[in-house]
């Protein structure tokens, strides 16, 4: 059944990976695609990247980290239970091609979202780098797979307890002190991530694109929330992208938009908190109402 | 007259501004049948011409006089799929009510308070009967977009005995019905029940279904007989001024869709958020601009309506401006934006300039014309852009074949036949933004089209006709 929980583990601490069951969407899906689950019928509609699929099984797998109540909702679920909604695959596919060396970079739920991003560029007969940035060593995962998809792996740790010590800026240095030359750069991860990394490829002139994860209501083109400046031009990650140009996108509208509803969030945390453990009972919500 | 037009019990606009139940109460069955009387009965009824759908009405008014409600809503669903909805949101003072002999003198007959009751009746008594199964064809029937179109083609062709799938993008059914007219306006236990009747009836619903992303156009093609496209105008237009990108400026579509699809009214019970403006400033003046603006104030708002022409241009149906004043909206007329203020990323206000209304325009009406000097600031710290969509691309850019007009809209000829083969489309994504029952006239259009084709009969419309348009 479409939206059947498989597996919900916790991988590293705060990163989740969630298996579900979406036998349309493990059809189509295509590397760089998202697809958006509502947890439960008062839930929002959330845009995941697609980290994996099996058409064969009519699984999809996505990595998330609780952030809020809807990501506190889904590791709450247990597998054999359902999400609410599940649709997709949504955006526009990432362009595969030959370019030569490839970096993906990926950070927090990136690590998984590059996996097909690395496997469709090795595929197309690139040499392909997979740069993994964490904070430390033991927030590092899906490495194994990774392994199986790219040439090789290059973990960048910001206390230096494994590989390259910093961010992609450092790994970058790392690369031009071997006089490896990169051709084409994907990043996926949180929005500071991809600011920074983006800017550690400028200097280079590596071509970079970044998978952008705006707030999105429908992920069909509809409210445009999840309008981006790009080159000046306004674009909408749900149909224009998720995959933009890194270093031509205004970055400081993206981090501004996606503090849109801070104050919300928070408040409905909070609530979210309380009903779950029971300070706010059905009898005190209808005692409000009247 | 003997009789004055009756007037629909409504909830008192203090008491309705701070709640989201509906507005007008619905007439009681005495009130249908006194105003039932008014009807003449006139030879050329008029009121059937200026019905986008052609529903019977002086025969369910009739019947409505002698007290056969059940009957009535029975005659109007041979026209009209949808009559709880049309009753409730039909521009009628431009369509049946306004062709009306008595309109100039007296007022015409409350068509839409009718239409809305016996619908209403039908349903609350559970009267509703399912239609006996037709005899099945084996013909299937693709529609795209579960809007007032689409469920219109979905209607008629499921009592031809053909096999309906519709598919829709979102995870409720309905399209604008429940993503874009406020539950205040239009209940959505209404749809539910309509789009529940469609079900049973045999029509299969498939929610969650992007076609051109989740299903291609050329699968459909591949296992359907015919294709309705009915996805509506779901592309939000902005302005194009500065500061649109600020956090507190929605599109009148993320603003309402939040509000209806997502419940955000009822946040935090619901997760995704609509916050409250302190005052919230609605740009536009058609029908989706007062459902913003009655939507922001109901949420506590005060509210503005900024609209570059006069009072008599505002596109919104008569009923929707007087009831938004009514509830304390202030309209600013004759003012445009000319950029949105802000700090810290966020909202405080838009600048305005004055207008002055010109020589007619292409559209006929008067061109308006910024007043030099005249600019001033308005402080809000929401704006909602109600200036209406354009076409959403996601699955038309998916068909090279398919011809489009300059604006992206999907041409089609008088039987609403597109380019491709077995392809027909109706509604905003072809017409532009428009009302609900002109999109129930366009499904009803194709649905005949489709019928002919699937049965092997000649089109409804002749050839000669068509060429014009080709």
């Amino acid at each position: 059944m479409t939206g059947k929980i498989l597996v919900n583990e916790e991988v590293v601490p705060n990163v989740h990976r969630l298996v579900v069951e979406a036998a349309n969407i493990a059809l189509r899906a295509q590397p760089g695609q998202f697809i958006m689950i509502i947890p439960d019928s008062e839930g929002e509609r959330v845009p995941f990247t697609l980290s994996d699929w099996d058409a064969e099984a009519g699984t999809i797998t996505i990595f998330y980290q609780e952030a809020g109540v809807s990501t506190m909702k889904l590791t709450a679920m247990k597998p054999g239970e359902s999400v609410h909604v599940v649709v997709g695959p949504l955006g526009r596919p990432t362009k595969i091609e030959k370019h030569g060396t490839v970096l993906v970079g990926g950070g927090c739920y990136g690590l998984g979202a590059i996996y097909p991003l690395a496997k469709a560029f090795k595929e197309a007969g690139n040499k392909v780098i997979a740069m993994l940035e964490a904070r430390t060593t033991y927030i590092v995962y899906n490495e194994e797979k990774l392994r199986e998809v790219t040439d090789e792996i290059i973990v960048v740790t910001a206390d230096g307890s494994r590989g390259v010590r910093g961010h992609i800026k450092e790994g970058m240095k790392f690369l031009e002190a071997r006089k490896e030359k990169i051709d084409h750069a994907h990043f996926v991860g949180c929005t500071f991530m991809m600011m920074l990394s983006a800017e550690a490829t400028k200097p280079y002139g590596i071509p970079t694109i970044v998978s952008l994860n705006t707030l999105m209501v429908d992920g069909t083109g509809m409210c445009g929330v999840c309008r981006v400046l790009v080159d000046g031009e306004t674009k909408f990650a749900c149909v224009d992208g998720p995959d933009f140009d890194g270093h031509l996108v205004d970055w400081d509208m993206v981090f501004a938009r996606k503090r849109a509803y801070e104050g919300e969030e928070d408040l409905a945390y909070q609530f979210y908190r309380c009903r779950r453990d029971g300070a706010i009972s059905e009898a005190a919500k209808t005692q409000e109402a009247v | 007259m003997a009789i004055p037009r009756s007037k629909m019990p409504e909830q008192d606009p203090h008491a309705r501004a701070l709640n989201f139940e509906e507005v007008p109460l619905g007439l009681t069955p005495e009130q249908a049948m006194e105003e039932a009387k008014r009807c003449l009965d006139c030879r050329k009824q008029p009121c059937v011409s200026g019905c986008p759908v052609g529903v019977q009405i002086p025969e369910f008014i009739k019947l409505v006089g002698e007290g056969k409600f059940v009957e009535a809503a029975r005659l109007i669903k041979e026209t009209n799929v949808l009559p709880a909805v049309t009753g409730r949101v039909c521009p009628q003072e431009n369509q049946c009510e306004g062709e009306c002999t008595l309109f100039k003198r007296y007022g015409g007959v409350s068509i839409g308070a009718l239409e809305r009751f016996v619908a209403d009746y039908e349903r609350n008594n559970n009267l509703v009967e399912i239609p006996p199964k037709p005899k099945q064809t084996g013909k299937k029937v693709a529609v795209i977009g579960s809007g007032p179109s689409g469920l219109t083609v979905a209607g008629d062709l499921i009592l031809e005995g053909h096999k309906v799938r519709i598919f829709e993008a979102l995870h409720e059914a309905g399209g604008v019905l429940v993503y874009g007219i406020p539950e205040f306006r239009l209940p959505k236990e209404i749809v539910r029940a309509e789009v529940d009747y469609l079900a049973q009836q045999g029509v299969d619903i498939r929610l969650n279904e992007v076609v051109g992303m989740s299903v291609s156009m050329d699968e459909l093609l591949e296992e359907y007989d015919a294709v309705y496209i009915g996805v509506g105008a779901g592309l939000p237009t902005f302005m194009r001024i500065e500061g649109e990108e600020l956090n507190g400026v929605f599109s009148a579509n993320e603003y309402l869709t939040r509000s209806n699809l997502m419940k955000g009214y009822l946040f935090p019970e619901y997760d995704s958020p609509l916050p409250p403006g302190k005052h919230t400033c609605v740009v536009g003046g058609g029908n989706v601009a007062m459902d913003a603006a009655r939507t922001a104030k109901r949420l506590g708002a005060e509210v503005t309506i900024v609209y570059r022409r006069a009072k008599e241009q505002l596109p919104a149906r008569g009923e929707e401006v007087h009831h938004a004043e009514e509830e304390g909206i202030i309209f600013q007329l004759l003012t445009n934006p000319v950029r949105i203020i802000g700090e810290n990323g966020k909202v405080v206000g838009m600048e305005c300039i004055r207008m002055e209304l010109g020589e007619p325009d292409a559209s006929g009406r008067r061109r308006p014309i910024p007043i030099e000097g005249s600019n001033f600031e308005l402080d809000c710290d929401q704006v909602v852009i109600s200036i209406g969509a354009g076409a959403n691309p996601l699955l038309v850019k998916t068909m090279p074949d398919l011809k489009l007009n300059r604006w992206g809209y999907i041409e089609v000829n008088k039987n609403n036949q597109t380019s491709v083969d077995k392809v027909w489309a109706g509604g905003d994504i072809v017409t532009g933004a428009a009302t609900v029952i002109e999109a129930m006239g366009a499904g009803r259009i194709a649905a005949k089209s489709i019928q002919a084709y699937l049965t092997g009969q000649p089109q409804p419309s002749t050839e000669e006709e068509q060429e014009e348009i080709d």
